[in-house]
Protein backbone atom coordinates (compact mmCIF):
# COMPACT_ATOMS: atom_id res chain seq x y z
CA UNK A 1 0.00 0.00 0.00
CA UNK A 2 2.37 2.67 -1.20
CA UNK A 3 -0.11 5.51 -0.76
CA UNK A 4 -0.25 5.02 2.98
CA UNK A 5 3.51 4.96 3.36
CA UNK A 6 4.03 8.27 1.63
CA UNK A 7 4.54 10.36 4.69
CA UNK A 8 6.63 7.82 6.56
CA UNK A 9 10.32 7.25 6.34
CA UNK A 10 11.00 4.73 3.56
CA UNK A 11 11.49 1.22 4.84
CA UNK A 12 15.17 0.91 4.25
CA UNK A 13 17.67 -1.44 5.81
CA UNK A 14 20.13 0.07 8.27
CA UNK A 15 23.31 1.48 6.78
CA UNK A 16 25.85 -1.23 7.61
CA UNK A 17 28.76 1.10 6.90
CA UNK A 18 27.70 3.38 9.71
CA UNK A 19 29.87 3.02 12.82
CA UNK A 20 26.96 3.79 15.09
CA UNK A 21 24.96 0.96 13.50
CA UNK A 22 27.85 -1.41 14.11
CA UNK A 23 28.14 -0.28 17.70
CA UNK A 24 24.44 -0.87 18.22
CA UNK A 25 24.75 -4.39 16.75
CA UNK A 26 27.70 -5.25 19.02
CA UNK A 27 25.95 -3.97 22.10
CA UNK A 28 22.65 -5.64 21.30
CA UNK A 29 24.10 -9.07 20.48
CA UNK A 30 26.31 -9.11 23.55
CA UNK A 31 23.39 -7.93 25.64
CA UNK A 32 21.32 -10.82 24.32
CA UNK A 33 24.15 -13.23 25.07
CA UNK A 34 24.46 -12.01 28.66
CA UNK A 35 20.72 -12.25 29.07
CA UNK A 36 20.62 -15.77 27.65
CA UNK A 37 23.53 -16.96 29.79
CA UNK A 38 22.06 -15.51 32.98
CA UNK A 39 18.62 -16.84 32.15
CA UNK A 40 19.85 -20.41 31.71
CA UNK A 41 22.20 -20.41 34.74
CA UNK A 42 21.19 -21.11 38.34
CA UNK A 43 23.30 -18.25 39.74
CA UNK A 44 25.17 -15.14 38.73
CA UNK A 45 28.70 -16.59 38.82
CA UNK A 46 27.77 -19.54 36.60
CA UNK A 47 25.84 -17.26 34.29
CA UNK A 48 28.84 -15.02 33.74
CA UNK A 49 31.05 -18.06 33.22
CA UNK A 50 28.68 -19.35 30.56
CA UNK A 51 28.69 -15.97 28.88
CA UNK A 52 32.49 -15.98 28.76
CA UNK A 53 32.45 -19.48 27.24
CA UNK A 54 29.82 -18.46 24.72
CA UNK A 55 31.72 -15.29 23.88
CA UNK A 56 34.71 -17.29 22.68
CA UNK A 57 32.45 -18.73 20.00
CA UNK A 58 30.23 -15.70 19.52
CA UNK A 59 32.58 -12.73 19.19
CA UNK A 60 34.60 -13.93 16.16
CA UNK A 61 31.33 -14.82 14.43
CA UNK A 62 29.95 -11.39 15.22
CA UNK A 63 32.98 -9.66 13.69
CA UNK A 64 32.85 -11.82 10.59
CA UNK A 65 29.14 -11.01 10.20
CA UNK A 66 29.74 -7.27 10.60
CA UNK A 67 32.57 -7.41 8.10
CA UNK A 68 30.42 -9.27 5.60
CA UNK A 69 27.58 -6.80 5.96
CA UNK A 70 29.99 -3.92 5.63
CA UNK A 71 31.26 -5.39 2.35
CA UNK A 72 27.77 -6.09 1.01
CA UNK A 73 26.31 -2.80 2.24
CA UNK A 74 26.14 -1.16 -1.17
CA UNK A 75 24.19 -4.05 -2.60
CA UNK A 76 21.93 -4.27 0.43
CA UNK A 77 21.17 -0.56 0.31
CA UNK A 78 19.35 -1.06 -3.01
CA UNK A 79 16.83 -3.52 -1.57
CA UNK A 80 13.45 -2.56 -0.22
CA UNK A 81 12.37 -3.73 3.16
CA UNK A 82 10.96 -7.26 2.77
CA UNK A 83 13.41 -8.61 0.19
CA UNK A 84 16.07 -6.87 2.27
CA UNK A 85 15.03 -8.63 5.44
CA UNK A 86 15.04 -11.99 3.68
CA UNK A 87 18.49 -11.42 2.21
CA UNK A 88 19.93 -10.14 5.50
CA UNK A 89 18.60 -13.09 7.50
CA UNK A 90 19.72 -15.55 4.82
CA UNK A 91 23.16 -13.95 4.69
CA UNK A 92 23.50 -14.01 8.47
CA UNK A 93 22.52 -17.69 8.58
CA UNK A 94 24.81 -18.59 5.68
CA UNK A 95 27.80 -16.93 7.31
CA UNK A 96 26.99 -18.59 10.63
CA UNK A 97 26.86 -21.93 8.85
CA UNK A 98 30.26 -21.41 7.18
CA UNK A 99 31.70 -20.24 10.47
CA UNK A 100 30.27 -23.30 12.19
CA UNK A 101 31.95 -25.58 9.61
CA UNK A 102 35.29 -23.86 10.08
CA UNK A 103 35.11 -23.99 13.88
CA UNK A 104 34.15 -27.69 13.85
CA UNK A 105 37.11 -28.40 11.59
CA UNK A 106 39.69 -26.66 13.75
CA UNK A 107 38.23 -26.83 17.26
CA UNK A 108 39.65 -29.08 19.94
CA UNK A 109 36.78 -28.54 22.33
CA UNK A 110 33.11 -29.51 21.91
CA UNK A 111 31.23 -27.11 19.59
CA UNK A 112 27.51 -26.24 19.91
CA UNK A 113 25.27 -27.97 17.40
CA UNK A 114 24.88 -26.41 13.96
CA UNK A 115 21.09 -26.27 14.14
CA UNK A 116 21.28 -24.26 17.40
CA UNK A 117 23.78 -21.82 15.92
CA UNK A 118 21.72 -21.25 12.77
CA UNK A 119 18.42 -20.75 14.61
CA UNK A 120 20.08 -18.30 17.02
CA UNK A 121 21.68 -16.43 14.12
CA UNK A 122 18.35 -16.12 12.31
CA UNK A 123 16.48 -14.98 15.42
CA UNK A 124 19.16 -12.46 16.33
CA UNK A 125 19.20 -11.05 12.80
CA UNK A 126 15.43 -10.65 12.83
CA UNK A 127 15.48 -9.08 16.27
CA UNK A 128 18.09 -6.54 15.19
CA UNK A 129 16.23 -5.69 11.98
CA UNK A 130 13.07 -5.13 13.96
CA UNK A 131 15.00 -2.94 16.40
CA UNK A 132 16.47 -0.79 13.63
CA UNK A 133 13.09 -0.42 11.99
CA UNK A 134 11.53 0.78 15.24
CA UNK A 135 14.46 3.08 15.82
CA UNK A 136 13.89 4.63 12.40
CA UNK A 137 10.17 4.93 12.94
CA UNK A 138 10.74 6.70 16.21
CA UNK A 139 12.54 9.45 14.29
CA UNK A 140 10.29 9.57 11.26
CA UNK A 141 7.83 12.17 12.59
CA UNK A 142 10.73 14.57 12.18
CA UNK A 143 10.51 14.10 8.44
CA UNK A 144 6.85 14.84 8.09
CA UNK A 145 7.43 17.76 10.38
CA UNK A 146 10.40 18.93 8.34
CA UNK A 147 8.31 19.14 5.22
CA UNK A 148 5.59 20.95 7.01
CA UNK A 149 8.01 23.32 8.68
CA UNK A 150 9.93 23.96 5.53
CA UNK A 151 6.75 24.69 3.68
CA UNK A 152 5.49 26.95 6.41
CA UNK A 153 8.80 28.67 6.65
CA UNK A 154 9.06 29.26 2.93
CA UNK A 155 5.42 30.06 2.55
CA UNK A 156 6.41 32.31 5.41
CA UNK A 157 4.35 35.20 4.18
CA UNK A 158 7.26 37.51 4.69
CA UNK A 159 9.34 35.70 2.09
CA UNK A 160 6.60 34.78 -0.35
CA UNK A 161 4.89 38.15 -0.61
CA UNK A 162 8.05 40.18 -0.61
CA UNK A 163 9.45 37.98 -3.37
CA UNK A 164 6.29 38.27 -5.42
CA UNK A 165 6.33 42.00 -4.89
CA UNK A 166 9.93 42.16 -6.08
CA UNK A 167 9.03 40.18 -9.19
CA UNK A 168 6.11 42.54 -9.87
CA UNK A 169 8.48 45.47 -9.73
CA UNK A 170 10.64 43.82 -12.39
CA UNK A 171 7.99 42.97 -14.93
CA UNK A 172 8.05 46.36 -16.64
CA UNK A 173 11.68 47.32 -16.11
CA UNK A 174 13.37 43.99 -16.77
CA UNK A 175 10.99 41.31 -18.05
CA UNK A 176 13.80 38.79 -18.59
CA UNK A 177 14.95 39.09 -15.03
CA UNK A 178 11.34 38.77 -13.87
CA UNK A 179 10.99 35.54 -15.82
CA UNK A 180 14.10 34.15 -14.25
CA UNK A 181 12.95 35.13 -10.79
CA UNK A 182 9.62 33.34 -11.26
CA UNK A 183 11.47 30.27 -12.51
CA UNK A 184 13.68 30.39 -9.43
CA UNK A 185 10.64 30.66 -7.20
CA UNK A 186 8.98 27.69 -8.93
CA UNK A 187 12.08 25.55 -8.54
CA UNK A 188 12.34 26.48 -4.92
CA UNK A 189 8.75 25.59 -4.19
CA UNK A 190 8.92 22.41 -6.22
CA UNK A 191 11.81 21.21 -4.11
CA UNK A 192 10.07 22.19 -0.93
CA UNK A 193 7.00 20.22 -1.88
CA UNK A 194 9.03 17.21 -2.96
CA UNK A 195 9.60 14.11 -0.96
CA UNK A 196 11.96 14.74 1.94
CA UNK A 197 12.63 11.07 2.53
CA UNK A 198 15.42 10.48 0.09
CA UNK A 199 18.98 11.61 -0.05
CA UNK A 200 19.88 14.30 -2.56
CA UNK A 201 23.24 15.00 -4.15
CA UNK A 202 25.12 17.96 -2.77
CA UNK A 203 25.13 19.62 -6.19
CA UNK A 204 21.31 19.60 -6.20
CA UNK A 205 21.17 21.19 -2.79
CA UNK A 206 23.72 23.79 -3.90
CA UNK A 207 21.64 24.62 -6.93
CA UNK A 208 18.68 25.17 -4.65
CA UNK A 209 20.82 27.46 -2.51
CA UNK A 210 21.74 29.52 -5.54
CA UNK A 211 18.14 29.86 -6.67
CA UNK A 212 17.18 30.98 -3.23
CA UNK A 213 20.12 33.38 -3.04
CA UNK A 214 19.14 34.91 -6.39
CA UNK A 215 15.68 35.71 -5.13
CA UNK A 216 16.99 37.25 -1.93
CA UNK A 217 19.57 39.19 -3.89
CA UNK A 218 16.80 40.65 -5.98
CA UNK A 219 15.04 41.99 -2.90
CA UNK A 220 18.03 43.03 -0.85
CA UNK A 221 20.44 44.10 -3.57
CA UNK A 222 23.85 45.08 -2.33
CA UNK A 223 22.85 44.65 1.30
CA UNK A 224 23.24 40.91 0.85
CA UNK A 225 26.72 39.62 0.11
CA UNK A 226 27.19 35.90 -0.01
CA UNK A 227 30.65 34.47 -0.34
CA UNK A 228 30.65 30.91 -1.58
CA UNK A 229 33.62 28.71 -0.72
CA UNK A 230 32.73 25.58 -2.60
CA UNK A 231 35.96 24.61 -4.35
CA UNK A 232 36.45 21.61 -2.11
CA UNK A 233 32.75 20.68 -2.03
CA UNK A 234 32.19 17.08 -3.18
CA UNK A 235 29.29 17.46 -5.61
CA UNK A 236 28.45 13.74 -5.47
CA UNK A 237 28.07 13.63 -1.67
CA UNK A 238 24.66 12.54 -0.42
CA UNK A 239 22.75 14.40 2.22
CA UNK A 240 19.14 14.74 3.37
CA UNK A 241 17.26 17.42 1.43
CA UNK A 242 16.64 20.89 2.85
CA UNK A 243 19.45 20.82 5.35
CA UNK A 244 21.41 23.79 4.03
CA UNK A 245 18.68 25.98 2.57
CA UNK A 246 16.87 26.68 5.86
CA UNK A 247 20.21 27.60 7.41
CA UNK A 248 20.99 30.07 4.64
CA UNK A 249 17.52 31.51 4.97
CA UNK A 250 18.00 31.97 8.71
CA UNK A 251 21.34 33.64 8.07
CA UNK A 252 19.69 36.16 5.74
CA UNK A 253 16.62 36.70 7.88
CA UNK A 254 18.48 37.23 11.15
CA UNK A 255 21.90 38.42 10.03
CA UNK A 256 21.30 40.65 7.01
CA UNK A 257 17.74 41.94 6.86
CA UNK A 258 17.66 43.66 10.26
CA UNK A 259 20.88 45.58 9.50
CA UNK A 260 20.94 48.96 7.81
CA UNK A 261 24.30 48.30 6.20
CA UNK A 262 25.45 45.42 4.03
CA UNK A 263 25.95 42.04 5.67
CA UNK A 264 28.15 39.18 4.57
CA UNK A 265 27.03 35.58 4.69
CA UNK A 266 29.59 32.84 4.25
CA UNK A 267 28.75 29.43 2.83
CA UNK A 268 31.64 26.98 2.98
CA UNK A 269 31.42 23.29 2.13
CA UNK A 270 34.40 21.02 1.95
CA UNK A 271 35.36 17.40 2.12
CA UNK A 272 37.97 16.40 4.66
CA UNK A 273 38.81 12.76 4.23
CA UNK A 274 35.65 10.76 4.74
CA UNK A 275 33.74 13.68 6.25
CA UNK A 276 31.84 16.56 4.69
CA UNK A 277 31.92 19.86 6.59
CA UNK A 278 29.44 22.65 5.94
CA UNK A 279 29.64 26.07 7.56
CA UNK A 280 27.15 28.90 7.29
CA UNK A 281 28.07 32.14 8.96
CA UNK A 282 26.32 35.49 9.28
CA UNK A 283 26.74 38.75 11.22
CA UNK A 284 25.39 38.43 14.74
CA UNK A 285 23.05 41.34 15.32
CA UNK A 286 21.74 42.45 18.65
CA UNK A 287 18.43 43.37 17.10
CA UNK A 288 18.10 40.15 15.10
CA UNK A 289 17.12 37.86 17.90
CA UNK A 290 18.36 34.61 16.42
CA UNK A 291 16.74 32.31 18.90
CA UNK A 292 13.24 30.87 18.90
CA UNK A 293 12.54 30.31 15.22
CA UNK A 294 16.13 29.43 14.57
CA UNK A 295 16.25 26.79 17.26
CA UNK A 296 13.22 25.05 15.80
CA UNK A 297 14.91 24.81 12.43
CA UNK A 298 18.14 23.58 14.02
CA UNK A 299 16.37 20.96 16.13
CA UNK A 300 14.62 19.64 13.09
CA UNK A 301 17.80 19.44 11.05
CA UNK A 302 19.54 17.71 13.95
CA UNK A 303 16.77 15.10 14.13
CA UNK A 304 16.86 14.47 10.41
CA UNK A 305 20.64 14.14 10.38
CA UNK A 306 20.33 11.61 13.21
CA UNK A 307 17.73 9.75 11.19
CA UNK A 308 19.90 9.57 8.09
CA UNK A 309 23.35 9.24 9.66
CA UNK A 310 22.71 8.10 13.24
CA UNK A 311 25.51 9.30 15.52
CA UNK A 312 27.90 9.99 12.66
CA UNK A 313 26.54 13.46 11.95
CA UNK A 314 26.82 16.55 14.10
CA UNK A 315 25.53 20.10 14.10
CA UNK A 316 26.90 22.88 16.28
CA UNK A 317 26.41 26.62 16.60
CA UNK A 318 28.60 29.34 18.02
CA UNK A 319 28.68 33.09 18.34
CA UNK A 320 32.11 34.71 18.28
CA UNK A 321 33.61 37.99 17.09
CA UNK A 322 30.24 39.36 16.06
CA UNK A 323 29.51 36.39 13.81
CA UNK A 324 26.94 33.64 14.25
CA UNK A 325 27.97 30.33 12.82
CA UNK A 326 26.44 26.91 12.22
CA UNK A 327 28.68 23.92 11.52
CA UNK A 328 27.44 20.64 10.13
CA UNK A 329 29.48 17.51 9.74
CA UNK A 330 28.27 14.40 7.96
CA UNK A 331 29.98 11.25 6.70
CA UNK A 332 30.93 11.39 3.04
CA UNK A 333 28.59 9.04 1.15
CA UNK A 334 28.63 8.91 -2.61
CA UNK A 335 25.69 8.30 -4.86
CA UNK B 1 -1.84 67.02 -5.89
CA UNK B 2 -0.97 64.66 -3.05
CA UNK B 3 2.67 64.63 -2.04
CA UNK B 4 3.68 61.06 -1.18
CA UNK B 5 6.77 59.89 0.67
CA UNK B 6 7.88 56.25 0.40
CA UNK B 7 9.82 54.46 3.14
CA UNK B 8 10.79 50.84 2.45
CA UNK B 9 14.10 49.03 2.85
CA UNK B 10 13.72 47.02 -0.36
CA UNK B 11 14.51 48.84 -3.54
CA UNK B 12 12.14 46.76 -5.73
CA UNK B 13 9.31 47.50 -3.33
CA UNK B 14 9.91 51.25 -3.62
CA UNK B 15 10.08 50.97 -7.41
CA UNK B 16 6.82 49.07 -7.46
CA UNK B 17 5.05 51.74 -5.40
CA UNK B 18 6.36 54.45 -7.71
CA UNK B 19 5.04 52.56 -10.73
CA UNK B 20 1.65 52.22 -9.12
CA UNK B 21 1.57 55.87 -8.10
CA UNK B 22 2.21 56.86 -11.69
CA UNK B 23 -0.51 54.44 -12.86
CA UNK B 24 -3.17 56.07 -10.69
CA UNK B 25 -2.05 59.63 -11.33
CA UNK B 26 -5.04 60.34 -13.58
CA UNK B 27 -7.47 59.27 -10.90
CA UNK B 28 -5.59 60.58 -7.87
CA UNK B 29 -3.12 63.32 -8.77
CA UNK B 30 0.05 62.66 -6.83
CA UNK B 31 3.76 63.18 -6.84
CA UNK B 32 6.61 61.46 -5.07
CA UNK B 33 7.98 63.86 -2.48
CA UNK B 34 10.85 61.65 -1.41
CA UNK B 35 11.90 58.21 -0.39
CA UNK B 36 13.99 56.54 2.27
CA UNK B 37 15.35 53.05 2.84
CA UNK B 38 15.13 52.95 6.61
CA UNK B 39 13.49 54.68 9.54
CA UNK B 40 16.37 56.97 10.44
CA UNK B 41 16.76 58.17 6.86
CA UNK B 42 13.02 58.79 6.64
CA UNK B 43 13.10 60.94 9.78
CA UNK B 44 15.92 63.02 8.32
CA UNK B 45 14.30 63.60 4.95
CA UNK B 46 10.63 63.64 5.67
CA UNK B 47 10.13 66.94 7.54
CA UNK B 48 11.64 68.98 4.69
CA UNK B 49 9.75 67.07 1.99
CA UNK B 50 6.36 68.56 2.90
CA UNK B 51 4.84 65.14 2.23
CA UNK B 52 1.15 64.74 3.00
CA UNK B 53 1.03 60.97 2.92
CA UNK B 54 3.69 58.53 4.03
CA UNK B 55 3.67 55.00 2.60
CA UNK B 56 5.51 53.19 5.34
CA UNK B 57 6.91 49.65 5.45
CA UNK B 58 6.65 48.11 8.90
CA UNK B 59 9.67 45.82 8.95
CA UNK B 60 12.71 47.96 8.32
CA UNK B 61 16.22 47.76 9.71
CA UNK B 62 17.34 50.31 12.27
CA UNK B 63 13.91 51.49 13.27
CA UNK B 64 10.62 49.81 12.43
CA UNK B 65 7.76 51.63 10.76
CA UNK B 66 5.55 51.88 13.81
CA UNK B 67 8.23 53.57 15.88
CA UNK B 68 8.99 55.91 13.00
CA UNK B 69 5.33 56.94 12.86
CA UNK B 70 5.38 57.61 16.60
CA UNK B 71 8.26 60.04 16.25
CA UNK B 72 6.57 61.77 13.34
CA UNK B 73 3.51 62.32 15.48
CA UNK B 74 5.48 65.12 17.16
CA UNK B 75 5.64 67.15 13.95
CA UNK B 76 3.29 70.08 13.62
CA UNK B 77 2.28 69.20 10.06
CA UNK B 78 2.96 65.49 10.16
CA UNK B 79 1.93 63.36 7.18
CA UNK B 80 -0.93 60.92 7.19
CA UNK B 81 0.48 57.40 7.43
CA UNK B 82 -0.48 54.34 5.40
CA UNK B 83 1.40 51.27 6.59
CA UNK B 84 2.48 48.81 3.93
CA UNK B 85 3.42 45.27 4.87
CA UNK B 86 3.85 41.87 3.29
CA UNK B 87 2.36 40.24 6.31
CA UNK B 88 2.72 40.87 9.99
CA UNK B 89 -0.11 39.26 11.85
CA UNK B 90 0.35 41.05 15.15
CA UNK B 91 0.80 44.44 13.59
CA UNK B 92 -2.29 44.00 11.41
CA UNK B 93 -4.44 43.11 14.38
CA UNK B 94 -3.16 46.15 16.23
CA UNK B 95 -3.85 48.36 13.20
CA UNK B 96 -7.42 47.14 12.95
CA UNK B 97 -7.99 47.77 16.63
CA UNK B 98 -6.58 51.27 16.48
CA UNK B 99 -8.09 52.34 13.18
CA UNK B 100 -4.76 52.77 11.39
CA UNK B 101 -4.65 52.42 7.63
CA UNK B 102 -2.60 49.73 5.95
CA UNK B 103 -2.01 48.09 2.59
CA UNK B 104 -0.84 44.56 1.91
CA UNK B 105 2.07 43.80 -0.41
CA UNK B 106 1.85 43.21 -3.29
CA UNK B 107 -0.30 46.34 -3.43
CA UNK B 108 -3.11 46.75 -5.96
CA UNK B 109 -3.46 50.05 -7.80
CA UNK B 110 -7.13 50.41 -6.83
CA UNK B 111 -6.39 49.86 -3.15
CA UNK B 112 -3.55 52.33 -3.27
CA UNK B 113 -5.78 54.95 -4.89
CA UNK B 114 -8.46 54.45 -2.26
CA UNK B 115 -5.94 54.63 0.56
CA UNK B 116 -4.43 57.85 -0.80
CA UNK B 117 -7.80 59.54 -1.14
CA UNK B 118 -8.75 58.58 2.36
CA UNK B 119 -5.40 59.48 3.89
CA UNK B 120 -5.17 62.87 2.21
CA UNK B 121 -8.11 64.06 4.26
CA UNK B 122 -7.22 62.27 7.46
CA UNK B 123 -4.08 63.96 8.78
CA UNK B 124 -1.45 62.35 10.95
CA UNK B 125 -2.40 59.45 13.20
CA UNK B 126 -2.58 60.27 16.86
CA UNK B 127 0.20 59.37 19.18
CA UNK B 128 -2.00 57.22 21.40
CA UNK B 129 -3.28 55.19 18.46
CA UNK B 130 0.29 54.40 17.48
CA UNK B 131 1.47 53.72 21.01
CA UNK B 132 -1.27 51.14 21.46
CA UNK B 133 -0.45 49.51 18.12
CA UNK B 134 3.27 49.25 18.92
CA UNK B 135 4.61 45.89 20.00
CA UNK B 136 7.09 47.17 22.57
CA UNK B 137 8.95 50.18 23.91
CA UNK B 138 10.63 52.59 21.51
CA UNK B 139 14.36 52.50 20.86
CA UNK B 140 14.47 56.30 20.81
CA UNK B 141 12.71 59.27 22.33
CA UNK B 142 12.24 62.16 19.98
CA UNK B 143 12.18 65.91 20.24
CA UNK B 144 10.39 67.61 17.38
CA UNK B 145 12.00 70.86 16.36
CA UNK B 146 10.65 73.09 13.63
CA UNK B 147 11.93 71.20 10.61
CA UNK B 148 13.61 68.23 12.07
CA UNK B 149 13.30 65.53 14.65
CA UNK B 150 16.08 64.91 17.13
CA UNK B 151 16.36 61.32 18.27
CA UNK B 152 17.70 60.37 21.68
CA UNK B 153 18.59 56.67 21.93
CA UNK B 154 16.90 55.20 25.00
CA UNK B 155 20.10 53.34 25.91
CA UNK B 156 21.90 56.70 26.31
CA UNK B 157 19.33 58.13 28.70
CA UNK B 158 20.38 58.35 32.34
CA UNK B 159 17.13 59.58 33.81
CA UNK B 160 13.75 61.12 33.00
CA UNK B 161 12.40 63.78 35.32
CA UNK B 162 9.02 65.46 35.20
CA UNK B 163 9.02 69.23 35.56
CA UNK B 164 5.67 70.92 35.26
CA UNK B 165 4.52 70.51 31.65
CA UNK B 166 7.62 68.75 30.33
CA UNK B 167 9.82 65.80 31.01
CA UNK B 168 13.58 66.36 31.09
CA UNK B 169 15.53 63.69 29.28
CA UNK B 170 19.08 63.56 30.66
CA UNK B 171 21.92 61.95 28.76
CA UNK B 172 25.61 62.11 29.59
CA UNK B 173 26.08 65.06 27.25
CA UNK B 174 22.95 67.15 27.56
CA UNK B 175 19.30 67.61 28.43
CA UNK B 176 16.24 67.54 26.20
CA UNK B 177 12.68 68.50 26.94
CA UNK B 178 9.88 66.31 25.67
CA UNK B 179 6.13 66.68 25.90
CA UNK B 180 5.14 63.30 27.21
CA UNK B 181 3.70 62.18 30.50
CA UNK B 182 5.95 60.45 33.00
CA UNK B 183 3.16 57.98 33.72
CA UNK B 184 3.07 56.87 30.08
CA UNK B 185 6.87 56.72 29.96
CA UNK B 186 6.90 54.59 33.09
CA UNK B 187 4.42 52.20 31.54
CA UNK B 188 6.56 51.94 28.42
CA UNK B 189 10.06 51.71 29.88
CA UNK B 190 9.83 50.33 33.41
CA UNK B 191 8.76 46.82 32.39
CA UNK B 192 11.40 44.38 33.64
CA UNK B 193 11.64 42.70 30.22
CA UNK B 194 12.60 45.97 28.49
CA UNK B 195 16.02 46.02 26.84
CA UNK B 196 17.04 49.13 28.80
CA UNK B 197 14.77 49.08 31.84
CA UNK B 198 14.12 52.11 34.01
CA UNK B 199 12.98 52.27 37.61
CA UNK B 200 10.88 54.87 39.41
CA UNK B 201 12.80 56.36 42.32
CA UNK B 202 10.55 59.30 43.07
CA UNK B 203 7.12 60.64 42.15
CA UNK B 204 8.80 62.74 39.46
CA UNK B 205 11.76 60.64 38.36
CA UNK B 206 12.62 57.46 36.41
CA UNK B 207 16.25 56.29 36.36
CA UNK B 208 17.89 53.89 33.90
CA UNK B 209 18.80 50.86 35.94
CA UNK B 210 22.09 50.45 34.13
CA UNK B 211 23.09 54.03 35.04
CA UNK B 212 22.82 53.55 38.81
CA UNK B 213 26.28 53.46 40.41
CA UNK B 214 25.22 53.39 44.01
CA UNK B 215 23.44 55.14 46.85
CA UNK B 216 24.41 57.79 49.35
CA UNK B 217 22.82 58.89 52.58
CA UNK B 218 22.07 62.54 52.96
CA UNK B 219 20.52 64.79 55.54
CA UNK B 220 21.74 66.03 58.87
CA UNK B 221 21.75 63.97 62.01
CA UNK B 222 18.64 65.49 63.53
CA UNK B 223 16.31 65.03 60.59
CA UNK B 224 15.59 61.65 59.11
CA UNK B 225 18.18 60.55 56.57
CA UNK B 226 17.36 60.26 52.85
CA UNK B 227 18.86 58.02 50.22
CA UNK B 228 20.14 59.47 46.99
CA UNK B 229 21.02 57.77 43.76
CA UNK B 230 24.55 58.24 42.44
CA UNK B 231 24.45 58.30 38.66
CA UNK B 232 27.16 57.26 36.30
CA UNK B 233 29.28 60.26 35.24
CA UNK B 234 26.99 62.88 36.82
CA UNK B 235 27.71 65.01 39.85
CA UNK B 236 24.03 65.50 40.47
CA UNK B 237 22.38 63.24 43.08
CA UNK B 238 18.77 62.17 42.69
CA UNK B 239 16.68 61.76 45.82
CA UNK B 240 14.85 58.48 46.35
CA UNK B 241 11.48 58.98 47.96
CA UNK B 242 10.83 57.07 51.15
CA UNK B 243 7.96 55.35 49.46
CA UNK B 244 10.06 54.05 46.54
CA UNK B 245 13.16 53.12 48.57
CA UNK B 246 12.27 49.46 49.38
CA UNK B 247 11.41 48.69 45.75
CA UNK B 248 14.51 50.46 44.44
CA UNK B 249 16.82 48.70 46.87
CA UNK B 250 15.33 45.32 46.01
CA UNK B 251 15.49 45.78 42.23
CA UNK B 252 19.00 47.07 42.26
CA UNK B 253 20.15 44.27 44.58
CA UNK B 254 19.04 41.62 42.09
CA UNK B 255 20.93 43.25 39.26
CA UNK B 256 23.59 40.90 37.93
Amino acid sequence: MPSIRQSAYPDLLPDFRNLAVMARVLLAVNGLAVFGALFAAPNLAQGLERFVQAAAFLEPLLFVELLAFFLFSRLLARLTIWPGWTVVVALAVAIAWLYQRVVVAIATVPVPSAARTLVLAALTAMFLLAYFRLHTKAFSPALAEARLQALQARIRPHFLFNSLNAVLSLIRRDPKRAERALEDLSDLFRTLMADARHFVRLEEELELLERYADIEQLRLGERLRISWELDAAPSDALLPPMVLQPLLENAVYHGVEPATGPGEVLVRIERRGERVHATIENPHLEAGNQRAGNRMALDNIRERLALFFDAEASIATQTANGRYRVDIEIPYRRS
Amino acid sequence: MIRVFIADDEEPARERLKELLSDIRAEVPNEVAGEAKNGIEALERLPASAAQVLLLDIRMPGMDGIELARHLAGLEQGPAVVFVTAHDKHALEAFELNALDYLLKPVRATRLAAALKKAAGAGAPRREQLARAAGGPREYLSVAERHRIVLVPVRDILFLRAEQKYVTVRTKEREHLIEESLVALEKEFCAPEATHPFIRIHRNCLVARAAIRGFERSGTADEEAHWQVVIDSLAERLPVSRRQWPAVRELVAERP
